[in-house]
């Protein structure tokens, strides 16, 4: 459980992240998604104890970071923005290295290591320096590392930026496969992803959260305000007047170049008898079909609504 | 294994992991080398002198040869320990490993006395291979031991301080050359401040780091020194520790 209250951070006279609160149960797969500068990383650095918040509270199963750091960050694994690797060291030492300082037992510390290398596919580079590794690994190794307490919290700052499109997908898959029944926080600035794996999504802007959402209810919400985009030869006279009086119909918005954007009635089907009165009245028929509202429109709408 | 020891056993090998650490066995070596044995063939044929025969204690092998060489050793650790401890904590930053370690479940204070053990332990390597030369002064003749061992604590006490004051350095940048040319520059001024006052009871005498290591070459070791350099690097840790906790509340 992570539990995230009030939270502000200024640096100087910037305030990088402003009354941020949420909470998040165990299985909960939090995309945590911004543009840069948003405060994603600020967040996940006072969420993971690295730096106290101005103001604000936070507790990992309970615990308070701040009150007791020891005893919260047992139970978290943090990836950072830049993977925190040592490159003069083999990846079995480095991932020897981190279950040392992570307190992981000296009984489970072997199989744990193997475990994790196993499960990030690292297994064969175990013994390649750091440092000669590619990318891609390298950041295999950094989730291995933040997967070596086996933590109930995972926080992953961009696990796939500066990767190539293959390896975007293998650590996606990947760290769909590592939620289980722990608590995922995952940032990005990549929509797509955020479609992909997570469960929960939390948009913030200059610092300050603009929609929390369940994935499930935010797809239904894009589902729902499907609407239908109609391109004549040109804007014609009356034509927003015709199209309402077809009925089911809760706006029209006309567009440039002969575009008018038609948001049906919840569940009304229109196109038919829009083709029909386009057809009628000789507009001039181009185009005919449904927008879906992207998860990047969301994005879009709600971060220029909140810059106005 | 404890995190105290994992700190210190990762920079270990860090510091075996590149040539630096060899380079800076092998440099320390060769000069402190070249200088003993000059001052011991300057002695060999001071030996040779007839007048000598005519001179007292003064003129043995503890004042024409050790007490120079541990003189030597003195200012090549000056000139070494910036190199030493440039990258302890400089890398860690520059690397973003410093996220890593300030988010794992272990003290600060463990990190800054795990990475100065290890240059301790660097430390206590260059003074022992240092001390093979002294060795063969026991083929010259009767060398105190006495004073040889009291030297070397002073040199360790000496260098201990370097060290932390070196890691302090270290903490507050991430280029690894800067931190070298900070802790140069503190412990020159902290060298040369005596030179500043001839009184040694003033306050500039009283901090000079080389005041303090004198009557040690003599065969003395005075309680007053030992606290001065024990002071010295409970402060260098102490700041250390102060600008990591404090780096990350600004
Ligand atoms: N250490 C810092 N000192 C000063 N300003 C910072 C620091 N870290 C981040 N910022 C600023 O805080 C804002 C939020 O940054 P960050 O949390 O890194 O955003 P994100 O991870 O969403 O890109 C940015 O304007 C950034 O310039
Ligand atoms: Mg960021």
């Amino acid at each position: 459980m992570v539990y995230v209250h009030n939270l502000t951070k200024r640096y100087g006279n910037l305030t990088a992240v402003e009354n941020l609160s949420f909470q998040l149960e165990r299985g909960d797969v939090l995309g945590f998604l911004g543009p840069n500068g948003a405060g994603k990383t600020t967040t996940m650095r006072i969420i993971t104890g690295y730096m106290p918040p101005t103001k604000g509270t936070v507790h990992i199963e309970g615990v308070d970071i701040f009150d007791e750091p020891l005893q919260a960050k047992r139970v978290i694994g943090y990836l950072p923005e830049n993977p925190p690797l040592y490159n003069d060291m083999t990846v079995m030492e480095y991932l020897s290295f981190v279950a040392d300082i992570k307190k992981v037992g000296r009984k489970e510390k072997k199989s744990r290591i193997f475990y994790v290398m196993e499960r990030c596919g690292i297994a064969e580079v175990r013994r390649r320096i750091i440092g000669h590794l590619s990318k891609g690994y390298r950041q295999r190794v950094g989730i291995a590392q933040a997967l070596v307490n086996n933590p109930s919290v995972l926080i992953l700052d961009e696990p796939t930026i500066g990767l190539d499109p293959r390896q975007i997908i293998e650590i996606r898959e990947l760290i769909k496969s590592l939620s289980g029944d722990r608590t995922v926080i995952l940032s990005t600035h990549i929509l797509p992803e955020v479609t992909m794996i997570c469960s929960k999504v939390i948009i913030i802007n200059h610092g300050k959260i603009v929609l929390e959402e369940s994935l499930q209810k935010l797809s239904e919400d894009m589902r729902s305000a499907e609407s239908i985009l109609l391109r004549t030869r040109q804007n014609g006279e009356g034509v927003v007047e015709k199209i309402h009086a077809l009925g089911n119909v809760s706006s029209v918005k006309p567009g440039a170049a002969g575009e008018y954007i038609i948001v049906p009635r919840k569940g009304a089907e229109v196109r038919e008898e829009l083709s029909r009165l386009a057809v009628e009245n000789d507009w001039g028929l181009l185009e005919l079909r449904p927008v879906t509202n992207t998860l990047e429109e969301v994005f879009l709408k709600v971060i220029s609504s909140e810059g106005n | 294994m404890s995190a105290f020891y994992s700190v210190l056993k990762r920079e270990l090998r860090s510091y075996f992991a590149s040539p630096l650490a060899y380079i800076i066995l092998v440099v320390f070596q060769v000069i402190s080398a070249r200088f003993f044995f000059l001052y011991l063939q300057g002695f060999l044929q001071f030996q040779l002198d007839p007048s000598y025969q005519l001179q007292t204690g003064d003129l043995n092998l503890n004042n024409l040869v050790i007490l120079p060489y541990f003189g030597t050793i003195s200012i090549v650790l000056l000139l070494i320990v910036p190199l030493i401890t440039m990258r302890l904590i400089a890398d860690e930053k520059k690397n973003y490993t410093a996220e890593l370690l300030f988010t794992s479940p272990i003290h600060i204070r463990t990190i800054v006395l795990g990475k100065f053990a290890a240059a301790l332990i660097l430390l206590i390597m260059m003074l022992l291979l240092s001390s093979v030369n002294v060795f063969v002064l026991m083929v010259h003749g009767n060398p105190d031991l006495g004073a040889v061992l009291s030297g070397y604590t002073g040199l360790f006490l000496l260098g201990a301080s370097f060290l932390s004051i070196g890691i302090f350095a270290s903490s507050l940048t991430d280029n690894q050359l800067i931190a070298a040319v900070i802790s140069f520059g503190v412990l020159l001024v902290l060298w040369l401040v005596g030179a500043l006052s001839d009184a040694e009871s003033s306050i500039l005498g009283y901090l000079s780091v080389i005041n303090h290591y004198e009557d040690f070459g003599k065969g003395i070791v005075d309680l007053k020194d030992v606290v001065y350099y024990v002071s010295l690097i409970f402060l260098g840790l102490f700041l250390t520790y102060s600008a990591l906790e404090s780096e990350r509340w600004r």
